[in-house]
């Protein structure tokens, strides 16, 4: 099975801010690369998930870095990004869009550029998609019950949620650390990431996340030409510090084996509903 | 040179308009097709045949020309294409009940798709200009994969609404809340709610662009090929 699709290159790289790099989830990749990009001309705009109230995710376009520093971190829960898409070139003008997703949100992407039927000149507005690598999403309410019942966090004191060696962690603002096992999360998971076949989002430009990387830094597959250059140009101008990735048991091993389990897993559900006559899109 | 005629029934021109919004790419789109017929930007009088004729507008089943023009193009059309709502899915017009001077009786209007066999059919209103451009580009070429969703939508989604994605996604549990459906849509008739589509019915002009966009619904190969 083909773990992670099509990638021109592969490394571990985190933000070389170190101010910044306190904030973010892991490397800061997508931060520093809207950064980046809005620093250097490279984007106008970013479609971001923001932080609403009670640490509820909310879509966003940002157009100052101010705008996405604070959108930094995962939310654990559902953003429908792609809301905003046309607003980013209608309402905000822009020209140079960037868009960061899970899997599914970069195929919706992908797809509306393929199939543009209600979407106007918006093909040659996509500057740069970054994915970001997704097991599972939660809705809003199962996130809550995750963090306020199993954790007994509430949602106003939540600083940073993270899922890592097995459990489902909650950091509050004043500086505890909370955390159950992931088994003990997944009747909150929403059903419909159970047909989903794409771990490390195969049809982004850029596609970063943490598994397979040292804590604070993250795993960033190249995919396309623009990409390529994309990611070359935070490099050279001293963005991100990168090393090579690790080939072995905890780099990009593991990551093909947490690919290949979400893959197997989720086509035997998809045949399964083929099977008793469900609809799947694929 | 591959012929294009364009055929206007119930409509507001909205489509020919956004085909014709393509800037420079529209004088490629007329430099590799002959355009034979459009009654808004060309004179010829008679529907000719052709290769590609492009339908925009629903059918006025009460009135006897857009019935007879309906008939006429499935015959002169190697193929059919609905272009836009209101001859995908009706649009607009699915909301006609007649009862307005001068003609009190036209009062029932369905899509063209559900008059005659339509071989393609692009819904939105309007669709944009660059999928008409990636339609007619692709038929040119016969490029047959790519047109499949539209082929696709004109058997099976001739009544399209903002329900379509509540009942063949929402409710068929494969929503995951991409928020594509109301990006797509052209009147802000869908709302996301905890990562949900909410439809506002009164707003909706069922266009079908929501349902057609939604990767739960359909997602093409091609979509799936990194390029």
């Amino acid at each position: 099975m083909d773990a992670f699709g099509n990638y021109k290159s592969v490394i571990s790289a985190r933000i070389a801010d170190k101010a910044v790099l306190k904030k973010v989830q892991d490397g800061g990749i997508v931060t520093a690369a809207f950064v980046y990009g809005l620093e250097n001309n490279l984007l106008d705009g970013a479609v971001v998930a923001s932080v609403g109230e009670e640490f509820r995710a909310v879509p966003k376009v940002a157009t100052t870095v101010e705008e996405i520093l604070e959108a930094a971190g995962t939310k654990y829960t559902t953003c429908p990004n792609l809301s905003v898409l046309k607003q980013a070139i209608r309402e905000y003008g822009c020209e140079k869009v960037g868009v960061v997703g899970t899997p599914c949100q970069i195929i919706a992407t992908r797809k509306s550029l393929k199939y543009p039927v209600g979407f106007r000149h918006m093909n040659d507005k996509i500057a740069l998609t970054v994915g970001i690598f997704c097991m599972e999403n939660f809705p809003y309410n199962g996130m809550k019950t995750i963090v306020e019942e199993h954790c007994g966090v509430k949602m106003d004191d939540v600083a940073k949620l993270d899922i890592g060696k097995g459990k489902f962690w909650t950091y509050t603002k004043w500086g505890e650390t909370k955390s159950i096992k992931l088994a003990d999360t997944h009747p909150y998971e929403q059903i419909a990431c159970h047909v989903c076949t794409d771990y490390t989002a195969e049809l982004a430009d850029i596609s970063t996340g943490s598994v397979g990387s040292p804590d604070g830094w993250s795993t960033v597959f190249a995919r396309t030409e623009k990409g390529e250059e994309f990611l070359n140009g935070m490099v050279e101008s001293g963005y991100l510090e990168t090393k090579p990735v690790n080939e072995g048991k905890f780099g990009l091993e593991l990551l093909a084996k947490l690919a290949n389990i979400k893959k197997s897993k989720n086509q035997k559900e998809i045949d399964h509903r083929k099977e008793i006559g469900l609809p799947v899109p694929y | 040179m591959v012929t294009v005629a364009h055929v206007q029934l119930s409509s507001c021109c909205g489509c020919l308009v956004s085909l014709t919004d393509t800037y420079e790419k529209l004088l490629d789109v007329l430099g590799a097709i002959d355009l034979v017929y459009s009654q808004t930007i060309a004179d010829a009088r008679e529907i000719p045949e052709a290769d590609i004729i492009l339908v925009e507008g629903s059918v006025c089943l009460d009135d006897h020309h857009a019935m007879e023009i309906a008939q006429d193009v499935r015959k002169k059309a190697k193929i059919l294409v609905a272009l836009g709502a209101c001859a995908a899915t009706g649009g607009i017009t699915r909301f006609c009940r007649g009862g307005q001077m001068s003609k009190p009786i036209h009062s029932s209007f369905s899509p063209i798709t559900e008059v005659v066999k339509c071989d393609l059919a692009i819904p939105g209103c309007p669709p944009s200009p660059e999928i008409i451009v990636g339609l007619i580009t692709a038929a040119i070429e016969g490029d047959m994969e790519y047109l499949a969703p539209f082929s696709e939508f004109a058997k099976n989604n001739t009544e399209a609404c903002g329900c379509d994605v509540i009942e063949k996604v929402v409710n068929k549990s494969l929503c995951m809340g991409c928020g594509c459906c109301a990006a797509s849509c052209p009147t802000r008739a869908i709302e996301m709610v905890e990562g949900r589509p909410l439809i506002l019915n009164e707003v909706c002009i069922k266009c079908g662009c929501c349902g057609f966009q939604c990767p739960r619904i359909e997602l093409p190969k091609n979509v799936m090929v990194l390029e």
